[in-house]
């Protein structure tokens, strides 16, 4: 099965993101990595879902029957930017923090707190990155770890802005009435 | 209107709002707001008390199937809630437009394990369409009819709304003023012509075509526009169990139901086919056998208000997301305007159907069942009283037919002759033993004039009878139960029969005597125990002026044939039990 990278863009409304998630869950799938904020318009948000799939056109089609879920992208062999950040507690006593140091710089990480016997280390790039430095890193011993999950955007014009979702919200489709 | 309301008064004046006139409920304390509010508007809103919220919930869903209306039901929070649970999920798998309104605690304790708490909106995710947890009475307004407009557009389904107590007590000024805001909900009606154009071009160069007509053509109402388009084309059409009624079976261009229980001629002609043309049915399992040998030849043209539908268990080659009556509104518009387009077609088609009449000649289903061989010496096999049935049914008309789960259901789908939409109302996706009785009572509210007969097994008959009493307490007297009592679980025991050498674990079922039970309930009962007897006592339920119910005690070990093995082809079906003659 293959790894697939899915944004949705949705409303922000109570109950919305175990919609999603049920959704996939009642096909036996396995989330390996969800992130969830707010997008570029007020109300409404955006998701990346890092899920393996053999059928994704079927689960896109059954989220596009959510009432809040406005657009689904498959983006797996779209271009696109992806990131993830972790930020990891490391065992650090003082001899060991000259070597830290270094290799938090060759990887462009960031250290964001310094302890007596710890040190925290932000890591953000992407998911592969992120994925050798906390590699790298773990030797020394790592504590605590944290992961953000993968966000990702397509490059470029393409994508899918919220607005153009939001300003048709008031055409609502003619009802048809039944008859019999 | 800028008179101060409780919440429990919006609820009310937003379901008269929107046409609402009877619902299905039982009252609890967390929905006792409600039932007060609900005493001032009684001469608008019709409450019937049910016995068990499941029946409130399969009223609501009688009531919306024979209207295509919206059924509504109400329950109290926890249990009155959980309750309504099976029918919510048979109004899902049915796309039956149901609201169920349902109480919650305080929005003080939500979440704290308060009296009677369950997180309702949780358990109804994923078996709704869409629901709400109201706990702020400006939002009621708004939240009715979002869940009402849902409920009944596109593809219908169930909605549930989740309301606090506090939310149905507080005094506010309600804001009616509403204007939808969905930008993710869009039901696409009319179809693509481009699409339409294709599959016209599809259809005139087949030479074995096949309609399957669906339940979509009854909920989009496009009954008539289907008869114009097969006799513009002369194509067979074949109707599912939820598209029964779709088409009249006296049609010359009818050939009957498809699937697990379907006729032989209709299964092998599906095999059969190079052009299959469904509109408004899902392809369901029951129907396609094992999807993957279904309809091995055929080119396929899928019309669906619901695009996750198309290409789901079967592959599409032109895929139309429409509404049923509007796709064939543009198919009957897009024709070529000369008929001479429509020879060669005409001319396939007689063919084609002088073919699938040769096979069902072979077999002659409805007739060799009627008159089985093998139901000679038995007392009172079942088809004697749908033979019976059936004849009450045609002479006097004006009658719905609303089934339980079972033997007697295939019985009923196959034997009966019908005619109209919305005269046959059954449980078919969810399959939920218990849906009859509740059903027939929502049923014959919305069709007083009708006389609405409910078709039960002894078994499902016992889930849910209680609301025989709702039946007596309305005041309704048109309708009429026919419990088929084969002192078995009898469809169960079929499979134990057929496939696991008679083991018949769990199966053999004792009942009350069903008359006497029915006296109880102050309904007429009958007992029939020999087929001389049938025709009378339906008669007799005829001539009695109020419910009826009749124990049909009939030959304990019948099948149901033709029968497609699960996970076989349907071309492979069993057509008597091995050990039978
Ligand atoms: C609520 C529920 N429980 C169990 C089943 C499984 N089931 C399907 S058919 C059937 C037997 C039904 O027996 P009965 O109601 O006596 O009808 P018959 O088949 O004898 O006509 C059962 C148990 C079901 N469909 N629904």
């Amino acid at each position: 099965m293959k790894k697939h990278t899915i944004v949705a863009l949705v409303q922000d409304r109570p109950g919305v993101l175990s919609r999603v998630v049920g959704l996939i869950r009642r096909r036996g799938f396995n989330i390996e990595s969800l992130a969830v904020g707010h997008s570029e318009t007020p109300g409404i948000s955006r998701m990346t879902i890092v899920v393996e799939w053999e059928d994704v056109e079927q689960v896109v089609k059954q989220l596009y029957r959510l009432i809040e879920v406005l657009k689904v992208s498959d983006v797996t062999n779209d271009p696109t930017v992806e990131r993830e950040m972790a930020l990891m507690k490391l065992h650090a006593p003082p001899a060991k923090r000259p070597e830290i140091v270094a290799l938090t710089e060759v990887f462009d990480a960031k250290i964001v707190d310094v302890g007596a016997n710890t040190m925290v280390i932000e890591m953000t790039g992407s998911p592969s990155k992120v994925q050798n430095f906390i590699d790298v890193i773990r030797p020394y011993g790592i504590r605590e770890m944290m992961r953000t999950g993968r966000i990702a955007m397509v490059r470029g014009a393409r994508g899918h802005t919220a607005e153009e979702y939001v300003e048709s919200a008031n055409g609502h489709a003619e009802r048809v009435p039944a008859m019999n | 209107m800028s008179e101060k309301r409780t919440g429990a008064q919006v609820m009310c004046e937003a379901l008269i709002r929107n046409g609402v006139e009877v619902m299905f409920g039982i009252p609890g304390g967390a929905i006792m707001p409600f039932y007060y509010a609900m005493w001032e508007y009684r001469d608008k809103l019709r409450h019937v008390l049910c016995r068990h919220e499941q029946g409130a919930g399969h009223a609501a869903e009688g009531y919306a199937r024979a209207t295509g209306r919206l059924g509504v039901c109400i329950g109290t929070s926890g249990p009155g809630a959980t309750n309504l649970v099976t029918a919510i999920a048979d109004a899902m798998m049915d796309s039956t437009p149901i609201l169920a309104i349902t109480g919650q605690v305080g929005s003080h304790v939500l979440g704290k394990d308060a009296f009677q708490e369950t997180d309702i909106t949780g358990i109804t995710m994923p078996i709704t369409k869409h629901n709400y947890l109201v706990k702020r009475a400006e939002d009621l307004p708004y939240v009715f009819e979002e869940a009402i407009y849902i409920a009944t557009t596109g593809r219908p389904g169930p909605v549930l709304i989740d309301v606090t107590k506090d939310a149905q007590q507080a005094t506010i000024v309600p804001n009616w003023d509403i204007k939808l805001d969905l930008p993710g909900y869009k039901p696409n009606y009319r179809p693509n012509l481009k699409q339409v154009r294709e599959a016209i071009k599809l259809i005139l160069s087949a030479k074995k075509p096949l309609i399957i007509a669906g339940h979509g053509i009854i909920m989009s109402g496009a009954v008539e526009e289907l008869r114009a388009f097969a006799e513009r084309t002369r194509i067979p059409v074949i109707t599912t169990l939820h598209g029964i009624g779709a088409f009249p079976e006296d049609h010359p261009l009818s050939i009957g139901m498809p699937g697990m229980h379907g006729w032989v001629h209709v299964n092998r002609a599906i095999q059969e086919c190079d052009v299959l043309f469904n509109i408004g049915g899902r392809f369901d399992d029951r129907v396609t056998g094992k999807a993957s040998t279904f309809a091995p030849n055929a080119k396929v043209i899928h019309v669906d208000i619901d695009p996750s539908e198309i290409g789901k268990n079967v592959k599409v080659t032109v895929p139309i997301v429409a509404d049923a009556r509007l796709a064939l509104q543009a198919f009957l518009d897009e024709f070529p305007p000369d008929r001479e387009a429509f020879a060669e077609l005409h001319g396939h088609a007689s063919d084609w159907m002088e073919h699938i009449r040769e096979m069902q000649a072979k077999h002659q289903p409805k007739q060799q069942y009627l008159n089985r061989s093998d139901t000679a010496n038995m007392s009172l096999p079942p088809h004697d009283v749908y033979a019976a049935l059936t004849k009450a049914l045609n002479s006097r008309g004006n009658y719905r037919v609303v089934t339980d789960v079972g033997q007697h259901q295939m019985w009923a789908a196959q034997l009966i002759d019908w005619y109209r939409p919305r005269t046959h109302i059954t449980s078919g996706g969810a399959g939920t033993m218990g849906f009859a009785v509740p059903a027939a009572l929502g049923v014959a509210i919305a069709h007083p004039n009708d006389t609405v007969w409910a078709i039960c097994g002894d078994g499902g008959f016992q889930m849910t009878n209680q609301e025989m009493a709702t039946i007596v307490q309305e005041g309704i007297k048109n309708v009429k139960i026919a419990v088929i009592n084969n002192g078995y679980l009898g469809m169960v025991r079929q499979w134990q029969e057929l496939f696991e050498n008679k083991r018949y674990s769990g199966t053999p079922l004792s009942g009350p005597d069903f008359a006497r039970l029915a006296e109880a309930y102050y309904w007429k009962g009958i007992t029939v125990e020999h087929t001389g007897q049938v025709e009378a006592a339906i008669e007799e339920a005829y001539a009695t002026d109020g419910p009826v119910l009749i124990d049909f005690r009939v030959e304990r070990e019948v099948n149901v044939f033709p029968m497609v093995p699960q996970n076989k082809s349907i071309g492979e079906m069993i057509l008597e039990s091995p050990h039978q003659s």
